[in-house]
């Protein structure tokens, strides 16, 4: 029998310089996801291909639920759609009893599409049509005001309908975590937080209905969270205290981290973020010092995106060409690049091969298959030599790619997601130049080749 | 071309340039054939043996060849 080929290869030994760490090994071939083969999954719905766990996402579900609903008697958590809202994604996340938590129009009306009840959206962000705000105001939806334009905004609006709208303010704050996000929302420490619910409640046309806060995303730090339940308890007291208006909900917001690794790290996410554990501690423990939890308790309100469906979702991908750069470097280029994932420029995302391969490593560097410069997916990687044709699996891919990806010189390939049985199904099928080019109009006097 | 005269290889692909004091590391296939360069074997011969007992098809042979060849003048293993 012939023996297995494999590219003749030399590296150069650089002189006792070895990665303090030990070198990483990313080099586990992964055949299956829950159970389905990687081959298969490209073979039938091609490739580039992102795939969803649909297990996975109850299991974190449930994970975060649990850690919070054992601690604490009132735990309501909100689906962060800009995460990822794919409709398939979001029921999920609704049957499991989550929430929705938009930032736009359009992302309000998905979450009425999918069947949320309007006084279960919370609609946040800087930016709120008069025709959104008052669709929100007659559903009874949960306004988190951004700005006291906004708050002059809804009072007009209730010149005009009858309904009351239900309103909470977006509080920002130092935590001890810089910069401070003091963009979004009323700061705290300078008072204006505290002016914008004077306003709202002494203007008698809106019911106060609670405080929110995202202070961050991917933090590092549980204190700053404490933090963050210490200055929203402090004007909820005053709220009750002062306006005589006791408040139904805290909402302390997303923002915790995936165990993803950070670009530059030197550890792998896995040991260098808190669990979700640590923070639901370090939040129910302050709220249980500031002598909340009892009964008539505030609701505590969560909005996780990313540490939910971040490991839910793999990119699979082809292996388009190698080459050599002129440093000697090897370079793989891959079918998939920055157009759909987006968060290669925040994450060194661990990319493993799909396929057995023999056992020469080496330090590539991962491109995409743009026609551009920024297309790199990973400056470096040690990995076995990969070849035409050879797949892999790009890991924790879930949060922030199926919304912020590109149509940009590649169009968007299909996504399908396992359910828990093992079935694959198809939840976003790929572009067509036809859906591409559908809302282009073409001039009459373009309508020619050749100019009269 | 062939290989350097003092270029030194062990077989479990350990290589040294002794002009340069550069060392590399070699994968099996790349020893095997850093030995018959060595024996003075020429490029054709080579690779029909490669041929013959790899499971590997002419023109993938022929590009990792070509790339190998590249590797080895860079890293100034080679003389002409
Ligand atoms: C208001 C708000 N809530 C929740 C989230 C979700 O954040 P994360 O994915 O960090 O949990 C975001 C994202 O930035 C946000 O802006």
């Amino acid at each position: 029998m012939k023996k297995t080929w494999q590219s003749p290869v030399i590296q150069k030994m650089n002189g006792g310089l070895m990665n303090k760490f030990g070198t990483r090994t990313e080099y586990e071939p992964v055949k299956h996801i829950d159970g389905v083969s990687v081959q298969s999954l490209i073979k039938e719905y091609g490739s580039p291909l992102f795939v969803l766990s649909e297990r996975t996402l109850r299991r974190n579900y449930r994970d975060a639920y649990r850690a919070f609903s054992t601690r604490y008697p009132s735990v309501q958590f909100a689906w962060s759609y800009k995460t990822n809202y794919l409709n398939a994604v979001c029921r999920v996340f609704h049957q499991e009893g989550s929430w929705a938590e938009v930032v736009s129009g359009f992302e309000y009306q998905k979450a009425l599409g999918n069947g949320v009840p309007g006084p279960q959206i919370i609609f946040n962000g800087p930016e709120k049509t008069n025709e959104e705000l008052e669709l929100a105001v007659r559903n009874g939806s949960l306004i988190h005001i951004d700005h006291f334009d906004e708050l002059f905004q809804l009072l007009a609006i209730t010149d005009r309908i009858p309904e009351k709208p239900r309103v909470a303010i977006r509080v920002n704050m130092d935590t001890g975590v810089y910069p401070v996000w003091d963009r979004f929302g009323f700061n705290y420490e300078n008072g204006q937080a505290w002016d914008a619910l004077k306003r709202i409640v002494t203007s008698g046309k809106m019911t106060l209905t609670g405080l929110h806060c995202h202070i961050g995303t991917f933090m590092l730090s549980t204190n700053a969270y404490r933090q963050a339940v210490k200055k929203l308890a402090d004007l909820a007291w005053r709220c009750k205290t002062e306006l005589n208006t006791p408040l139904q909900y805290l909402d302390l917001g997303g923002g915790f981290p995936s165990t993803n690794t950070l670009r530059g790290s030197f550890l792998p996410g896995t040991d260098a973020v808190p669990s979700v554990d640590e923070f639901a501690e370090a939040i129910t423990a302050q709220l249980t010092e500031l002598g909340y939890g009892t009964q008539d308790t505030p609701k505590l309100i969560l909005e996780s995106g990313r540490v939910l469906v971040d490991d839910a979702g793999y990119l699979l991908s082809t292996v388009v060409a190698t080459k050599r750069l002129s440093d000697g470097r090897r370079a793989t280029i891959l079918d998939a690049g920055v157009n759909l994932l987006f968060t290669s420029f925040w994450y060194d995302h661990t990319i493993s091969p799909a396929q057995d391969f023999t056992h020469h490593t080496e330090d590539m560097a991962l491109f995409g298959p743009l026609c551009m410069n920024i297309d790199v997916l990973r400056q470096s990687s040690n990995l076995p030599l990969l070849n035409r044709g050879d797949q892999v699996v790009i890991h924790k891919t879930g949060a922030y790619n199926m919304t912020q990806w590109m149509q940009f010189i590649h169009m968007r390939p299909n996504v399908v997601m396992i359910d828990e049985e093992g079935n694959t199904h198809l939840i976003r099928e790929a572009e067509t130049l036809e859906y591409l080019q559908q809302p282009e109009k073409i001039p009459a006097h373009l309508q020619q080749p050749e100019k009269k | 071309m062939y290989l350097r005269k003092n270029i030194a290889t062990s077989e479990n692909g350990f290589i040294f340039n002794p002009s340069t004091g550069d060392s590399f590391s070699a994968n099996p296939v790349a020893a095997a054939i850093l030995e018959q360069l060595k024996q003075g074997m020429t490029f054709s011969d080579i690779k029909a043996g490669l041929l013959d007992s790899y499971e590997v098809d002419p023109l993938r042979l022929e590009r990792d060849w070509d790339e190998f060849i590249n590797q080895l003048r860079e890293a100034n293993l080679l003389a002409d």
